[in-house]
């Protein structure tokens, strides 16, 4: 198994670890209940440094992001990062990343881990273009500060001034004594925070760095769990759960970054302009159970007459508010009629209410 | 991992404590702590009378749920309500305040076909 520059604090910490995409990474450590009320009330450090890192540079880098990407590539400036999918050429989904516009010619793409390899085969396949690419994934370690109280404790430890760099912007600077680090204003807990980018060899000055400095804050190390518990409570898609290869992006509600603009001839867009105009057949939608009970992927979700009207890619009980909640895709007419929807729990049908 | 030697168990992970024709039953202390935060304990079937190896409820952590299955055969006669309100009693305390079901055993006997201490603590390495 893999091992990332934390693998072994994480152990001293007394953390549960578990094999993920190839890594040997923390699953939770206090307990997931915990860690999320930490992260959405102080703050919380969370080890991501299995996600994949792949440089795209040349002249042609933009083409080439144009056509493999569906958000509109050319809209970002310099220090912009953007959210967007690569699709793979048959109406689904090859993963779901995040582009950083460094300097002009450069990008850097953040993967998901258990998608690297995938990738990596599909942008040297589709380089018709002939941009310059780069794993930097081995070389690349990632700390993700995540919370309301985050940037109080990284403000500390940086001469940059995190306030002037607004969400999805990033700057590279010093930080904790280390040159060259990655600030990146993004996350994936929707409490804010930033994501932190630098070589593996310098990751455990910046752990304890980190750790000392937020120390009257609270921060506590998290776990793959509660990062699953918060993406979900915030309706944030999760590759392999509610998109891959055979999920169209527009059912899982990323036609906001499916950009059919002029000059952007990218993979699948004539199929997905004509899957919109045809309107979708079916809705990923964030639910919530009006009586007790979980959720969990896979579950049937049925009409008032029993009738299988969809299914259930994630669910949780929140750990705040102890409401059942989901996410799953629902056939047309449902996901907008307003009319109720139930949740099949082993014998029972419970009724969930769509939320935004 | 705690096995208090006064106990029977399945392979299961169960936990079974005689106390004459009744059977006190919950989960072992290993199986709480594989499952995490117990959220949420469901048992529906007081009243019936079920066989061994019959699911007689479920157990929901943050992260999975998992079917709770009836060590001896028997008529479920009660459910520790406790758990309704504080699911979080198996992780504190499996063996006492956790605890989920009675049942009033109709074939004493497949208590001899139960695991002892030790045949547990062998049986989950």
């Amino acid at each position: 198994m893999k091992t990332t520059p934390f693998t072994e604090t994480h152990i001293a910490l007394g953390a549960k670890m578990h094999e993920f995409a190839g890594y040997n990474m923390p699953i939770e450590y206090s307990g997931i209940n915990d860690e999320h009320i930490t992260v959405r009330n102080g703050v919380g450090v969370f080890d991501v440094s299995h996600m994949g890192e792949i440089w795209v540079k040349g002249p042609k880098a933009l083409d080439f992001l144009q056509r493999v990407c569906s958000n509109d590539v050319s809209k970002l400036s310099i220090g912009q990062a953007q959210y967007t999918y690569f699709p793979n050429g048959k109406g689904g989904i090859v993963d779901d990343i995040i582009v950083y516009y460094f300097e002009s010619e450069k990008y850097m793409l953040v993967v998901n881990a258990s998608n690297l390899e995938k990738d990596w085969n599909w942008l040297v396949k589709n380089n018709t273009e002939g941009v310059e690419l780069e794993n930097a994934s081995d070389h690349t370690a990632q700390l993700a500060v995540q919370g309301p109280k985050a940037v109080e404790v990284l403000q500390k430890l940086t001469s940059v001034n995190l306030a002037e760099i607004p969400f999805y912007h990033f700057k590279v600077g010093d930080f904790a004594g280390v040159k060259n680090v990655i600030l990146s204003n993004t996350g994936y807990t929707g409490s804010g925070g930033f994501e932190l980018y630098f070589y593996p060899e310098d990751g455990m000055k910046i752990w304890n760095a980190l750790f000392e400095a937020g120390k009257e804050y609270g921060i506590k190390p998290i776990g793959l769990g509660a990062r699953d518990t918060l993406r979900l409570e915030k309706g944030f898609c999760l590759y392999g759960n509610e998109i891959d290869e055979t999920t169209s992006p527009l059912e899982a509600g990323l036609g906001w970054i499916t950009k059919f603009v002029d000059g952007k001839n990218f993979i699948d867009r004539e199929r997905l302009e004509k899957e919109k105009a045809e309107g979708l057949k079916r809705k990923l939608v964030k639910f919530e159970l009006q009586e007790r009970g979980i959720p969990r992927s896979g579950y049937e979700i049925v009409n008032a007459d029993g009738e299988v009207i969809g299914q259930v890619t994630s669910g949780t009980m929140l750990p705040e508010t102890k409401i059942g909640m989901g996410l799953g895709y629902v056939n047309a007419p449902y996901f907008k009629n307003g009319e109720p929807i139930y949740v099949k729990i082993r014998n029972k049908n419970i009724e969930a209410k769509i939320v935004k | 991992m705690n096995t208090p030697s006064n106990l029977k168990y399945s392979k299961d992970h169960e936990w079974v404590r005689v106390e004459g024709d009744i059977a006190v039953i919950g989960i072992t202390d290993f199986a709480q702590s594989e499952l995490g935060e117990i959220v949420f304990v469901e048992v529906e079937t007081v009243g019936e009378t079920m066989d061994a190896g019959e699911v007689f409820g479920s157990v929901e952590a943050v992260k999975t749920v998992s079917d709770l299955l009836l060590p001896v055969s028997g008529e479920i006669v009660e459910f520790n309500e406790q758990l309704e309100d504080a699911p979080e009693l198996v992780n504190d305390d499996p063996y006492g305040e956790g605890w989920m079901i009675k049942v009033a055993m109709s074939d004493k006997t497949e208590l001899d076909e139960l695991l002892d201490a030790e045949g547990y603590q062998a049986s989950v390495g």
